[in-house]
């Protein structure tokens, strides 16, 4: 290993670095406040770590490849890891509660993403899985108070080992198959595989697709997922529902475009299924849900069904078009998903905090007046989740139209359709509700005039709509990368 | 610019007419009103030094330089979207049709909204903004942008200051657009992608996409996208089912920014694009759409006679009306396009007026339901008299707006088939009971005991003002519709020509 390899390995370093000053700092003094410092200094350092990778894209050994789409998305978890760091911050802390091997677990979960993000083989696809989801399992349980949480991470632990053993059981199918453990490899043999033993081959991909269609909770692997959202603290679902769930679909793609995987008829019927199931059981389930954070994980099983489609589109492009569309449809996609449900989710965690009776729709109503700058930001995020112009989930949605037209998918475009026509509904009795007049009026407790929580928020919310107004200057980055 | 900066003044004096609110309840909804003023100003100072006004000019359909105004700059260049607006006598007389009626609902505002005042006036006005953007936009990606985007304001308007029922009204509202519109987004996209594959070239422009090349099975299933999206916001049979609930419930600014503006989006959608965007498939579809617009001129009729409701029942009269426009689009001949132009004006202030009408009254009762009225014409002889004036220009007495345009529209569909020509014009008869019936059942007969304890107060000053404006418009455009013809004229002209160049030779 050269230097050169050394440098692109920095955002890893880096969080490596902090994981390990926080273990030493909370062996010497205990101090959550001194813990918070140290993993905020350290996600800043490793946000600059992957700028400075960028000078340094290459494949580093054959475990992690090193690319610029890779350090983008690696910048975009560690802004969602920064904002579920200020959530966290007073969102669960009673009295008691130790919380500097929260942020460990924080720090050890996002490198965990990181190395999934930047994944190239199968060893390091499960490495980075296992670490950022046994990190996740901690921070779920962590409150000490509650059936809730605890609960929510005994299904995800139960459910995530099935996904790992599915997907341990896929590998070593394919390594059957093709005698190749690195993507590439693996692409690259599995043709002359597939003439010989197409089944053990397509046994074997299905299998992880089916591990990581787990993580990405998208139906018939979607069990888990309102359980996991409602029960764990809200800060952790943000978490959850962006870093992991956005970590795993790079990871995904990475695996499925590497692996030349696309070529499969077989594989392509499955992932249609999955998708439409997913957007049409998603919308329909979310619709009778009244606790904002179940309907908010039944609205991402819908999402990550839509997004399925564009690697259905890639099969279907590989012969007629060039895949510049695809890979800013993805980017676009996953960047708007990100940025919407933060600001969601960032709305949830000030409003409803740990209470799991004020995240019910009802604790929502009146919200306009009594804190506008919240109400409006969960708004925008529900318009962008809608995909109404003006907002980034109105150009994600675009991309995916496109490409559906583009690639002549009518069955996935019209699941597309249906399934947003119904999600409308639900979006809509959210903001229905913040707009009440009267009714319930929940007290919450008076915050300072204008709270951080307030200012991410806010932040938050020009980000969605500058996206959504403005998304030349991104659709420019997103095609160069 | 001058497009741009009229959509701005509306946008920006919505956010100070929410601010106002601090300075006091009764601003607002002053602020507003200057506002619109203003920006009617503005846009007739624009037009005044235009020769072009005078004696205009047939605007070509596909060279923007024969067009009044017209306004280009790049905005999303990676798909070829730009912020494209323009301005031609048809869209003209609907953004002054806009400006005006707007102004009308805010009068209708003023002792109507009780809670929120800056934030409703707000949402009026960014209605209004959204509105023109529909107008003038031509550009799809923006057409689209605004079609969604005036939803949200419109929205809240039903279901903060609605009725009784008014989460279900405004939810049913929005669905239902919003649902049709991701239709005509696809179909916009597949055209957008049909022309890339012909041209090379990304363009949402209307000029680009005029004459885009395409298998007639795709041109009908695109048209089709943008037919529906465009008849449910008209609306036309079957897909009118929002309609009633969403007009009952807003409240009276609300219906008239509805009834009177709105619902002519759907119209002026058909007129420029889903028919000259695809004149085969049209021409083809025409039969379809012409049973449809039958359908509803004589179902709007029926439904509308049955109901008790006051507001419901003019909101029904509306599925009737805008019936003749469907059937003046699809017969598409000169006659026939006329009517239906006419009709989006006239009908925008009969229907507006009945709307206000029916706001007073329960703002007096309390009740929209007609039992509970009867005999008001002795207590409020002005409010009878108007209400007997707008009544009688909504069943089409001649001299009055509505009869030119029903009257041309019939006319014009004759020649294309009279057997459809005469099922419609069993709307002008049953148009005549539910409107007669209207004024028996709630200004005359005998007086409703319960009432008359009521202390009724007869429309003063502001309503008179305001309803004066609209008569004299209706007597206007009845006696003497030569100008409005005047304008939509070339622009028709030049749409015919176009389409039948391809379509019938």
């Amino acid at each position: 290993m050269n230097t050169g390899q050394l440098m692109a390995l920095m955002p890893i370093l880096m969080l490596s670095l902090t994981a390990v000053v926080l273990m030493i700092q909370a062996s010497i003094k205990r101090d959550q406040g001194l813990a918070w410092w140290i993993t905020a200094i350290g996600f800043l350092l490793t946000l600059w770590g992957a700028g400075y990778a960028r000078e340094f894209t290459q494949p580093v050994t054959m475990l992690l490849m090193v690319d610029d789409w890779g350090l983008f998305f690696t910048t975009l978890i560690l802004v969602a890891s920064l904002v579920t760091l200020i959530l966290s911050k007073d969102s669960f802390s009673p009295e008691g509660e130790r919380k500097e091997e929260y942020y460990l677990l924080l720090v050890l979960s996002v490198l965990g993403a990181v190395v999934l993000i930047q994944s190239s083989h199968m060893a390091s696809l499960l490495l980075g899985m296992e670490l950022m989801g046994v990190a996740l399992y901690g921070m779920i349980a962590f409150p000490e108070k509650g059936e809730l949480p605890l609960e929510a991470a005994i299904k995800y632990l139960v459910l995530s080992a099935c996904a790992s053993a599915m997907l341990l059981f896929g590998f070593a199918l394919i390594y059957a198959a093709t005698g190749d453990l690195s993507y590439g490899g693996m692409g690259a043999k599995a043709a002359a595989a597939f003439s010989q033993e197409p089944l053990v081959l397509m046994a074997g991909s299905a299998m992880v697709l089916a591990g990581l269609g787990f993580k990405l909770s998208v139906v018939p692997f979607h069990m888990w997922t309102p359980d996991v959202y409602q029960g764990a603290p809200t800060p952790v679902t943000g978490f959850l529902a962006t870093v992991s769930k956005g970590a795993v679909f790079v990871a995904l793609t990475r695996f499925y475009l590497d692996g030349q995987l696309y070529q499969y008829d077989s594989l392509i019927m499955a992932l249609s299924v999955v998708a439409m199931a997913s957007m049409l059981v998603g919308n329909w389930l979310a619709l009778r849900q009244d606790n904002i954070k179940r309907l908010l994980a039944y609205s991402s099983i819908a999402h990550f069904g839509y997004l399925l489609i564009v690697l259905i589109a890639l099969a279907a492009a590989q012969s007629t078009m060039s895949s510049e569309l695809i890979g800013q449809a993805i980017t676009f996609y996953l960047a708007a998903y990100i940025v919407t449900t933060l600001a969601a989710f960032t709305v949830i965690a000030n409003l409803a905090g740990e209470d799991d009776s004020k995240s019910m729709l009802s604790a929502f109503e009146g919200l306009f007046w009594r804190n506008p700058v919240q109400a409006s930001a969960l708004t925008v995020a529900m318009l962008s989740f809608a995909g109404i112009p003006l907002t980034a989930g109105f150009i994600g949605k675009f991309y995916l139209i496109m490409l559906s037209i583009q690639s002549q998918l009518w069955v996935l475009l019209g699941a597309l359709v249906l399934g947003s026509a119904i999600a409308i509904y639900y979006y809509l009795r959210i903001i229905f509700a913040m707009s009440k007049t009267s009714g319930t009026m929940i007290k919450t407790e008076s915050r300072a005039a204008l709270g951080a929580q307030d200012i991410v928020a806010a932040l938050l919310l020009l980000l969605v709509l500058a996206l959504g107004s403005w998304p030349q200057p991104f659709i420019e980055f997103a095609g160069a990368l | 610019m001058v497009m741009v900066n009229l959509i701005l003044i509306l946008l920006l004096g919505g956010v100070i007419a929410m601010l106002s609110e601090r300075a006091g309840e009764n601003i607002p909804r002053r602020v507003a009103l200057v506002v619109i003023m203003l920006d009617l100003a503005y846009l007739l100072s624009e037009l005044w030094g235009m020769p072009s006004l005078t004696q205009l000019q047939a605007p070509m359909p596909d060279d923007p330089s024969t067009w009044l105004m017209h306004f280009k700059a790049q905005w999303i260049p990676a798909f070829g979207i730009s912020i494209e607006l323009a301005l031609d006598g048809i869209s003209l007389l609907m953004v002054l049709l806009t400006l005006v009626l707007g102004a009308i609902a805010v009068s209708a505002s003023w002792t109507d909204i009780a809670v929120k005042h800056g934030f409703f006036e707000a949402n009026l006005l960014w209605t209004l903004a959204g509105v023109l953007g529909v107008f003038m936009a031509l550009d799809l990606f923006l057409f689209f942008l605004f079609w969604e985007v005036m939803l949200i304001p419109m929205y809240f308007m039903i279901a903060i200051w609605g009725h009784e029922n008014r989460g279900y009204a405004a939810m049913k509202f929005f669905i239902f657009t919003q649902a049709s519109g991701l239709l005509m987004l696809v179909a916009t996209l597949a055209l957008v992608k049909v022309n890339h594959s012909a041209t090379g070239q990304w363009s949402f422009s209307y000029f680009d996409l005029l004459n885009t090349p395409m298998p007639e099975q795709t041109a009908h299933w695109l048209m089709l996208g943008f037919f529906i999206a465009f008849v449910v916001k008209l609306p036309a049979f079957p897909f009118h089912t929002w309609l009633p609930d969403a007009h009952t419930q807003a409240p009276t600014a609300g219906s008239v920014i509805l009834a009177g503006i709105l619902l002519k989006t759907g119209a002026y959608g058909l007129i420029r694009f889903a028919v000259p965007l695809f004149p085969e498939a049209a021409l083809d579809f025409s039969w379809t759409a012409m049973a449809l617009g039958a359908a509803g001129v004589v179902y709007g009729a029926v439904l509308a006679f049955s109901q008790s409701d006051f507001k419901r029942l003019v909101a029904y009269s509306s599925v009737s009306h805008m019936g003749f426009v469907l059937l003046g689009v699809y017969a598409w001949n000169e006659l026939a396009l006329q009517g239906a132009v006419m009709q989006m004006v006239a009908h925008g202030f009969s229907t507006a007026a009945l709307f206000m009408i029916a706001g007073s009254l329960q703002e007096r009762l309390h009740t929209r339901d007609m039992r509970e009225m009867g005999g008001l014409w002795q207590q409020m002889p002005r409010m009878g008299a108007v209400a007997m004036f707008f009544v009688l220009a909504s069943l089409g007495l001649p001299g009055l707006g509505n009869f030119v345009a029903e009257f041309l529209v019939l006319l014009g569909l004759f020649q294309i088939s009279p057997w459809i020509t005469a099922v419609a014009a069993l709307g002008l008869i049953t148009g005549a009971i539910y409107s007669l019936i209207l004024m028996q059942k709630s200004f005359q007969g005998e007086p409703n005991p319960k009432l008359q304890d009521h202390g009724l107060v007869d429309f003063a000053g502001r309503e008179m003002l305001t309803m004066t404006v609209m008569m004299v418009a209706l007597i206007g455009l009845g006696l003497y519709p030569q100008p409005v013809l005047d304008m939509a004229q070339p622009v028709l002209q030049s749409l015919l020509e176009m389409t039948s160049v391809e379509a019938m030779p």
